[in-house]
């Protein structure tokens, strides 16, 4: 609770971080379609041919969904303090680094206030191209304080997840990290709050088993892989291949675990649907 | 069942060999070998002593897998004779894999909720390794749910290499499962006493790992991963396990010094497998003592306290 009162002034709206890989073409790995990457980034990186949904950035996903863009992020100084003095063939304090320089933020969640068609929410979205949108300390406690605060001021919570998991550099720090946004999340709710869970390719592991499947409302993107075990460790233990379309959000739908699947475009309109209808 | 040692054992075992030939020729009457005999066993004192007194980190991993380790059951039915067992998640199935039940303790009535690996291959293929599934997550909730209604402590058991990474299991929500009882455990309103008897792998033993102490025992691990798992990703080499687990710290004095686990059991010496009636005694009088200290606290000192123990987990920089 008390950091939120060091909230940072900055960024009501900066640069557009620069999200684009060089090169202006992209090939579709739903259609094999080559794409003129401008074109695609006006339809919020969305194969017009085939509907293939690419993975986006916090940052897309803020435009995509606040209004004009503005909004008071939080807490974006929180940082790694490399607790376990990990090292495995890399270090973890270089891989947080080689992150921090290949994404511009401290660590993978980006959590924020702005207006969603008018309605003010609480907004936490990961970024899957920090060390695999794995969640450690920061993530927990980023995402603890955006709970807080939205109990605090009677905001919904909408959280947007990409992630491998729990982040094994932080060894049982991380693991406790479900443990702790898991309960925020039941007193919130238990106080009534909203929480609408989206989830984006590939949301998996620890964060699956944790925040991600505690959503009032559960939305997922069309295509995403969702799953507890990622599908690797899944084809050793049972030693045959899996079936078509297994842990992706289609699959989901059809086995009762999320309750829509929302292309990107209806995203915002569909928040605000739901936050209408929870009076949020 | 076959005998199993560790390799860091064998030394030991050797020597209890050579004791009991001594003790058989002795017991035949032709020689006196009583002295020997005594010699022996000093020296076999002190060999455990100096062995158990310094293992390194691989070595608490692999006792935490030892098959002749007390498993959830052994405890339970030792603790509580009067167990009796509640099945099935009213769902789907009864998973083997988790064991739930009610019992006294002295007198007093608890819910044992206890995650159970097999001691042999046929037992272990009915346990499913002590892999659990959602189906396993759901009835220790349900379980959970009774013993709230009726105002009884909880106790769980904690002893698994993960959760169960099957079709069926992702089917039917394994991520949904754990991720409910996170939900509700960090809310349940009786107190609910963890403890780690063996292996704490992951999310599988947090599905039923969330409670008011986290208790572990002294030659037991409880990590994120496995250190297998740990090394075949991050070292792209499942035989780099020993280095993971050093570089993850994942026994109970490591999460002891982090601050996670809030008491060490001390096992008897030489590790819970040479004396499991010792073991399930010491362990009884920690839980008793355990849960008369959490029955002081009124409900909601009791979710307050818990909910902090959670919220300050973690380090990061300001
Ligand atoms: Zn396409």
């Amino acid at each position: 609770m008390v950091a939120w009162f060091k909230r940072e002034k900055q960024k009501l709206f900066t640069t557009r971080k620069k999200s684009i890989p060089d090169g202006l073409w992209e090939k579709c790995p739903g259609c094999d379609k080559i794409l003129y990457k401008r074109e695609l980034a006006k339809i919020h990186w969305v194969c017009h041919k085939c509907q293939h949904h690419f993975r986006i950035k916090p940052q897309e996903y803020l435009e995509l969904l606040i209004d004009d863009g503005k909004y008071e992020e939080f807490n974006a100084h929180l940082k790694s303090s490399d607790p376990l003095k990990f090292k495995a063939s890399k270090k973890y304090v270089d891989q947080l680094k080689t992150a921090k320089a290949k994404t511009g933020y401290n660590d993978v969640l980006r959590t924020v206030k702005g207006k969603i068609n008018g309605r003010d929410a609480v907004v936490a979205i990961m970024d899957f191209s920090f060390i695999g949108g794995s969640m450690g300390s920061v993530v927990g406690e980023k995402l603890a304080r955006s709970i807080d605060y939205a109990m605090e001021q009677s905001l919904p919570l909408i959280t947007i997840t990409a992630s491998g998991g729990a982040r094994m550099q932080e060894g049982i720090y991380s693991l406790m990290q479900m443990a702790k946004t898991s309960a925020k999340l039941s007193r919130y709710s238990q106080s009534g709050g909203v929480h609408i869970s989206i989830l984006t390719d590939p949301t998996t592991g620890g964060v699956t088993a944790s925040y991600a499947m505690l959503g009032d409302f559960i939305l997922a993107e069309p295509g995403a892989l969702i799953g507890f075990a990622g599908p690797r460790v899944i084809k050793q233990t049972i030693g045959e291949d899996l079936p078509e379309g297994f842990q992706s959000a289609e699959f989901l739908l059809e086995k009762g675990f999320v309750d829509h699947i929302v292309p990107r475009k209806d995203l915002k309109k569909t928040i605000t649907r739901l936050i209408e209808f929870a009076n949020a | 069942m076959a005998e199993f040692h560790l390799n860091f054992e064998k030394p030991i075992i050797e020597l209890e060999r050579k004791i009991d030939d001594l003790k058989s020729i002795n017991a035949a009457g032709n020689t006196d070998l009583s002295q020997e005999i005594r010699k022996l066993e000093d020296k076999h004192k002190k060999l455990i002593e100096k062995t158990y007194s310094n293992l390194s980190r691989w070595q608490r991993v692999q006792l935490a897998r030892h098959p002749r380790r007390p498993y959830s059951l052994d405890y339970i039915t030792r603790i509580s004779p009067d167990f009796f067992e509640l099945h099935g998640d009213r769902n789907f199935a009864d998973d083997k894999s988790i064991v739930t039940g009610i019992g006294s303790i002295d007198g007093m009535q608890v819910v044992w909720i206890g995650q159970q690996k097999g001691k042999n291959t046929k037992d272990n293929l009915y346990r499913n390794f002590g892999m659990s599934k959602p189906e396993g997550y759901r009835k220790a909730l349900r379980v959970m749910e009774l013993s709230e209604k009726y105002n009884r402590p909880i106790i769980c058991l904690i002893d698994t290499p993960g959760a169960y990474p099957g079709i069926g299991a992702e089917e039917r929500g394994q991520a949904e499962a754990i991720a409910r009882n996170l939900l509700r455990m960090s809310s349940i309103k009786v107190p609910i006493l963890i403890i780690i008897i063996g292996e704490g792998a992951s999310g599988g033993a947090l599905g039923i790992g969330v409670g008011d102490k986290l208790i572990m025992l002294e030659n037991t691990w409880f990590s994120v991963i496995s250190p297998e798992g740990c090394a075949s990703i991050l070292w792209r080499d499942a035989s780099k396990a020993e280095l993971a687990a050093d570089a993850m710290k994942v026994t109970a004095q490591d999460l002891y010094e982090m601050g996670i686990c809030d008491r060490i059991i001390k096992e008897p010496l030489g590790g819970a497998h040479r004396n499991n009636d010792k073991m399930a005694e010491i362990l009884k009088n920690i839980i008793i003592e355990e849960l008369n200290r959490l029955l002081t606290f009124n409900t909601s000192e009791l979710l307050d306290r818990r909910l902090k123990k959670y919220e300050k987990i973690g380090v990061w920089e300001e």
